[in-house]
């Protein structure tokens, strides 16, 4: 195991590198620049900032000095939109409040979704197993940027009970907006998987057998049918939490909540190279860490699955 | 329990007396409104600000936040008018030299006093190339002497135009007279910053408990994106007449989003969206507020290349817009029509009568075709041309009415192209383009902050316009202490030789809380200074 772990570990430098050089290039390839703006700043003024900037050497050195910064300093440079800022005050701020509702979204859908996947497998062609599968869809189908402002018109503007918005420090009513909203059809997901991935499992031979042996039902689920069915559910999970902190764009948008997402959007359309690489390379790692989390935990709920 | 007693008895007096003074405080000084007992106003801004640095900041809603922290050598009241601000009084002989006396008793919010010297430290930060600043350009546009040299590194920064005399005067040069300079001095750019701070912290003296400020507010809480909060500054030198105690503001980038949370009572104030007006107006009149501003909405012409280097093409084009469908159809925010670049409440400016902004639609819409048909274009050779816009609702319905406008009257085939703002701003400074949508808010009071924006070397000049005469004209406005009349005459040219064409002059269109009183309605540069707002009782 711990082979494996360094093993991924030397894969994921170079990968980085190269999303790094990547994003690089193709982010100089856009038009314009940061200090693009509707009044042209004069020449004078432009040279003193693309010299403070190192925007006035070619593009492979600008790469070559992020690069060492990073290494040497583990300095991801100023923001050149918000100017009192470095990137890694952004991350700072911002992170932890993306990680927080990101995991009580994660929490929301990875319990609602099992059960509701469960109850349906179980209950199979049932009313309940409908009403789950109909909950399952309703969830897919409308995406995060829908699912807020319904949420909004519901819980803020009909019944007064939750802020519309803000984070305050991470208190818990201005938690639960944004983390359903974007909880919800990842929970969607998971209850499809789980469910039919579940029906497979308890129509298996050795479910089979188990049942022949007279061992009681709730035992057979609990003790064999979950975990092997789980397999599935579980390699979906280290790409939705990526997805959760990348979805989480339209949420903190929407809620402004002060989370990292919304510095990919206005990284983006700022041209505020400096972030973009910083959140690329953030979303990078968190990518490539939770691939590895969960081979990692393939490899304890599945004894045939050795590295 | 006697003594218990008579101290629960003290206690209940003395809350009552301390009630009493509370409330024979708790009116308005001036117009007697009773004031809310809680004075905290809420607000909603588009996006975080690009800095907390008077000499850095450049986007409208960071200005008004570095109003509220700072302040400058003059400030302006709810109807725009110019006051004093840390300069009691100040005075020009000729417009070019200006002297500034600062009154004795404003102090930075660490109890230290602002003196002349801070205001020459910060105009010498602000045209550092080491700090970079990008709206360092805002001290060449004062013209203050050797600006630009010191911007290009060639001189020392202590050759500025800025010079303290003492303690409280301060002395301006310029290279060449500037009637509406005092103007100019309101601006965040121009205000004073604190060395001994900005050298102890470095860049993280905008940081919440860093920042040392000399406005009426010092800086509490700062959460990038989310919130940042200024309370009551008690060393502020006029504290007595600020009614406001507390300012919050809350970034909301989505305005539907915005007006959700104002219905949710989580604002006081907030904008109201595109093409909503309307429907605020009838449910709720005495909260949606639309008022003139210092901005304006045209299309550039692309001057250099064809069909538009012929003058009859363009005015063809401009004549056959029809404002008042594209203001009362398409927008139904208030705005005005325009056929002048410069709005018509820009101070000291005359709107000249020009002629095409007198006639009829009708006479406008004959007059089109007349002159399109001398360019030689007709139905066996339609006009075929492209509007560039920047992505954004508003403004592709206006380019679609407008286009239709076109394609119905004159029978020219428009295409419709928009691109993301960054890269909309490159391909139109690079002249890539046959019409694109412009628009420009006054930096200042005065109309030369919109007819620069015509002269042939102007940075700003997408239209690439190139008329001598109005060169000459502008040239010469610079110097004279009454120019308006030379403002009539570029106008007049502008309206013969149609660089652009002037749609309407923006509205500002907002919902505010009834409770909220002291709104700057009256000021068309919007420069919102909080401790002039408070509650009233409800």
């Amino acid at each position: 195991m711990f082979n494996f772990v360094l093993r991924r570990i030397a894969v994921a430098i170079p990968t980085l590198l190269i999303l790094v050089s990547i994003s690089f290039f193709l982010m100089f390839s856009a038009p314009g620049g940061p200090f693009t703006s509707e009044r042209p700043i004069p020449q004078a003024v432009m040279e003193n900032i693309e010299a403070k900037y190192n925007l006035d050497k070619p593009v492979y050195q600008q790469l070559g000095i992020y690069i060492w910064n990073i290494v040497t300093d583990f300095d991801f440079g100023p923001s050149f939109r918000y100017q009192d800022r470095t990137v890694l005050d952004l991350i700072e701020s911002g992170f932890p409040v993306t990680l927080t509702y990101g995991f009580w979204a994660f929490v929301f859908a990875v319990t609602i979704g099992v059960a509701l996947g469960v109850i349906a497998a179980l209950k199979h062609n049932t009313a309940a197993d409908y009403t789950a599968v109909s909950i399952a869809i309703v969830g897919q189908v409308l995406p995060n940027f829908v699912m807020a402002p319904i949420l909004v018109l519901i819980f803020v503007l009909w019944l007064g009970w939750l802020p519309g918005g803000g984070w305050q420090g991470g208190q818990i009513e201005y938690i639960i907006l944004p983390a359903i909203a974007l909880g919800t059809s990842f929970l969607a997901s998971i209850a499809r998987i789980t469910r039919s991935s579940m029906l497979e499992v308890l129509n298996s031979n050795y479910i089979r057998t188990a049942r022949a042996k007279g061992l009681p039902f709730r035992y057979i689920v609990w003790r064999h049918a979950l975990k092997p069915a789980m397999l599935p559910v579980v390699s979906y999970l280290g790409p939705a939490f990526v997805g959760m902190i990348t979805g989480s764009v339209i949420i903190d948008s929407y809620f402004t909540t002060g989370g990292i997402g919304v510095h990919f959007i206005n990284g983006a359309l700022n041209r505020d190279y400096a972030v973009i690489m910083g959140f690329t390379i953030l979303l990078g790692t968190l990518t490539i860490v939770f691939n590895m989390l969960v081979d990692i935990l393939y490899a304890w709920i599945d004894p045939k699955i050795r590295y | 329990m006697k003594t218990l007693h008579k101290t629960l008895a003290a206690a209940v007096v003395s809350a009552s007396l301390m009630g009493t003074t509370v409330l024979a405080e708790d009116t308005h000084p001036v117009t007697g409104e009773q004031l809310a007992d809680e004075q905290v106003f809420t607000y909603r801004a588009l996006d975080e600000s690009s800095s907390l640095d008077p000499q850095v900041v450049e986007d409208v809603d960071g200005s008004y936040i570095v109003r509220d922290l700072f302040e400058g050598l003059l400030n302006s009241d709810p109807e725009g008018n110019i006051v004093p601000g840390v300069a009691e009084r100040w005075e020009t002989d000729d417009n070019q030299n200006w002297t500034f006396y600062l009154r004795d008793d404003a102090k930075w919010s660490d109890g230290e006093p602002v003196t002349a010297n801070d205001f020459v430290y910060a105009w010498r930060r602000a045209v550092d190339p080491e700090l970079a600043s990008p709206y360092a350009w805002y001290m060449s546009l004062m013209a203050l002497e050797n600006v630009d040299a010191v911007l290009e590194g060639e001189m020392e920064d202590t050759t500025l135009g800025v010079e303290a005399v003492d303690e409280h005067t301060l002395k301006v040069s310029l290279t060449r007279p500037m009637p509406y300079f005092d103007q100019m001095v309101t601006h965040a750019t121009t205000f004073p910053s604190p060395q001994w701070v900005i050298e102890e912290h470095g860049d993280d003296w905008t940081k919440p408990g860093n920042l040392v400020g000399n406005g009426a507010f010092v800086l509490t809480e700062h959460v990038i994106n989310e919130r940042l909060v200024r309370e009551r500054n008690d060393l502020y030198w006029d504290n007595d007449n600020n009614l406001m105690d507390k300012v919050v503001t809350l970034v909301i980038n989505d305005e539907n989003q915005a007006l959700n949370r104002y219905d949710a009572g989580e604002l006081d104030k907030t904008d109201i969206p595109a093409g909503q007006y309307p429907a605020q107006e009838s449910e709720r009149p005495e909260e949606a507020h639309v008022f003139p501003r210092l901005c304006n909405y045209y299309y550039s012409f692309n001057n250099e290349v064809a069909p538009f280097d012929d003058a009859r093409v363009r005015k063809a084009l401009s004549y056959a817009i029809d404002r008042n469908v594209v203001v009362d159809n398409v927008l139904q925010g208030g705005q005005f029509p325009a056929y002048t670049f410069t709005p018509a409440l820009t101070a000291g400016f005359t709107t000249p009568d020009v002629d095409w902004g007198q006639w009829t639609q009708a006479q406008r819409d004959e007059r089109a075709r007349e002159l399109l048909a001398e360019a030689g274009y007709g139905p066996d050779n339609p006009l075929r041309t492209t509007l560039l816009y920047n992505t954004d609702e508003a403004h592709r319905k206006v380019a679609i009415a407008v286009t239709a406008m076109w394609k119905q009257k004159l029978g020219v085939e428009a295409t419709l192209e928009n691109q993301e703002w960054t890269t909309f701003l490159t391909t139109r400074g690079e002249g890539d383009f046959e019409i694109a949508r412009g628009a420009w808010c006054g930096d200042y009071n005065e109309a030369s902050t919109f007819l620069d924006l015509m002269q042939s070397g102007s940075g700003y000049n997408d239209a690439n316009y190139d008329s001598a005469e109005y060169d000459r004209l502008s040239a010469e406005a610079q110097t004279m202490t009454d120019p308006s009349a030379n403002y009539t005459q570029m106008e007049e040219l502008a309206a013969e030789d149609m660089p652009n064409a002037p749609v309407y002059h923006y509205t500002g269109i907002i919902m505010v809380k009834p409770d909220l009183k002291g709104w700057p309605y009256e000021d068309v540069q919007q420069n919102i200074y909080s401790r002039n707002l408070y509650k009233v009782a409800q």
